[in-house]
């Protein structure tokens, strides 16, 4: 990890205009992000979390503040940066081959190199069989990790995940964060990871950042230091760590979660 | 799909459910040859009066006589070649106007009330002033045909554009896709499927369209043998004529059936 935060998010505050009002959905939010840093955004549901994303991605216009990467101000999508969605996002008349490079695709530049490294990321990742089938022969699990493929092939400098796991069941979802976090971790991306899990967002994070009700302000960053035995890290190892539990009262405690 | 381990009950099992597939359709072709054979022993034995509703030998007959001389070739010929032409151009030109409207939202709402006015208009009562605009040959007929199967055409692949998924839609523009790349790459393969199915039912409309304008103006087509039969009271004529044309909506419909179902392996 460097000193220097490669991302910048500065004052930065969003209010939606609908017809029978405004909507303020975040405000004045101010956050360094460091390379090669994991970090959970954690918060009640509708507080703004993906409002959040969507801006740092540069598909919305904040109403105010600003967004910076390696320096340059985020106006728009650019390739430095990787989003991925609560749903694979598939298309279901491309081979997983042709999926993994659509992002290439897109942006012009897919290369017989290129084809070689989707095909070996496929492979790597355990999907070299697949890459001619289709993505309804694919199970939830596999087509999210072909989602993250698709995502790692623009070699991005930051990773968004908007709630990765929340479209699968509990069990792929244990083993599919499980895998995802080791990919990051192993490529060395820095990541900002919505979820509305406790316990993912502390297994796979270094940092959580915990949101307050609408509009969103950031209420606590949590440091988390789990023990964990070395060569053997990994989200599902790090729920075993004898800290876990501490910290998932605190951010349990600071949601401040009542159903009415 | 043979397993040397199957049971025996699995056997009955799959013996029963093949066995209900093949009484449906012998009861589906009885219908049609006993339909057939009564319609004739009632002719013959003058219980029907043959005047009016013909009988099976002599609408073949006609059928033979007809496509002797070729005349037959001829009529069908025209027909289907103004079909063809009326629902190709339909389908077409309706894409390419709902392309239009997906681009242009602000034109899309715009003509929205008119496009839903439009497709309540029975559009064959268009056909007396389309033939005087555009004349009385095949240009008419064909424009006819057009018209009967734009405005829905228009309306299915509008819908259809704009139920592409926003989040799709999200994930293209975080690579940096432009509007066209957007349609290009997603709103218009992932609507294939409604083009397919929009051009099965123009096939039909189109049919409406071509025979309509026959009635009103032309000296060629099936449905200028209808309205001829009709005139001369000639009902082997229409009878025959009838049969044809179901024959043929029914063969063009399964090729395209054919074709969509080659094509779209990921659809389902």
């Amino acid at each position: 990890m460097s000193n220097v935060p490669i991302l910048n998010i500065r004052n930065l505050s969003m209010t939606y205009h609908r017809l029978n009002g405004e909507v303020k959905a975040i405000e004045k939010i101010d956050l360094d992000v460091y390379q090669g840093e994991i970090i959970g955004i954690v918060g009640p549901s509708g507080c703004g979390k993906s409002t959040l994303l969507s801006i740092i991605a540069g598909l919305l216009k904040p109403s105010s503040g600003e967004v910076i990467l390696n320096g340059k101000k985020v106006e728009k999508p650019t390739k430095d940066i990787g989003y991925m969605f609560q749903r694979d996002l598939l298309f279901e008349w491309k081979t997983i081959l042709e999926n993994v490079l659509l992002g290439l695709e897109i942006q012009g530049r897919v290369t017989e190199e290129s084809k070689k490294v989707a095909e070996k990321l496929l492979e790597t990742y355990g999907l070299g069989d697949f890459k001619y089938s289709y993505p309804n022969q694919l199970s939830g699990g596999m087509r999210q990790r072909v989602a993250l493929i698709r995502t790692l092939m623009l070699e991005p400098k930051l990773l968004l995940l908007d709630e990765p796991f929340s479209a699968l069941d509990y069990q792929t979802r244990l083993a599919i964060s499980d895998e995802i976090g080791l990919i990051l971790k192993k490529e060395n991306k820095t990541t900002l990871m919505v979820t509305h899990d406790i316990a993912e967002a502390i297994s796979m994070s270094d940092r959580i950042v915990v949101l307050s009700n609408r509009p969103a302000v950031i209420k606590d960053i949590i440091e988390i230091q789990l023990t964990v035995p070395k060569g053997i890290w990994s989200p599902i190892n790090c729920r075993e760590a004898p800290e876990f539990r501490h910290y998932f009262n605190k951010i349990w405690k600071e949601l401040d979660i009542h159903v009415k | 799909m043979l397993n040397k381990d199957m049971s025996c009950e699995h056997y009955r099992y799959l013996k029963k459910i093949k066995r209900r597939k093949q009484i449906i359709t012998i009861t589906q072709v009885s219908i049609f040859v006993l339909t057939l054979i009564l319609w004739e022993i009632a002719a013959r034995m003058k219980l029907i009066d043959t005047f009016l509703t013909s009988s099976p030998s002599d609408i073949w007959n006609m059928f033979l006589h007809m496509a002797k001389n070729g005349n037959l070739a001829y009529h069908v010929g025209i027909s289907i070649f103004e079909n063809i032409v009326g629902f190709t151009v339909g389908t077409i030109l309706g894409v390419i106007i709902a392309i239009g409207l997906w681009w242009s939202d602000f034109w899309a709402k715009v003509l929205e009330p008119y496009l839903v006015v439009l497709n309540t208009l029975p559009k064959t009562a268009l056909a007396p002033i389309i033939i005087i605009w555009i004349g009385t040959g095949y240009s008419g007929i064909i424009v006819t045909a057009v018209v009967t199967s734009i405005v829905i055409t228009i309306m299915n692949m509008f819908n259809s554009f704009i139920s592409a998924d926003e989040n799709k839609i999200k994930l293209l523009k975080t690579f940096g896709a432009s509007k066209l790349q957007i349609f290009t790459k997603l709103v218009f393969p992932q609507s294939i499927p409604a083009m397919v199915s929009t051009l099965k039912v123009n096939i039909g409309l189109s049919w409406i369209g071509v025979i309509v304008g026959e009635f009103l103006v032309s000296r060629a087509g099936i449905g200028y043998l209808l309205v001829y039969g009709g005139q001369v009271f000639q009902f082997d004529l229409i009878m025959m004529s009838l049969f044809i044309l179901t024959i043929i909506s029914v063969l063009m419909y399964k090729l395209v059936s054919i074709i969509e179902n080659k094509f779209i392996n990921w659809h389902q």
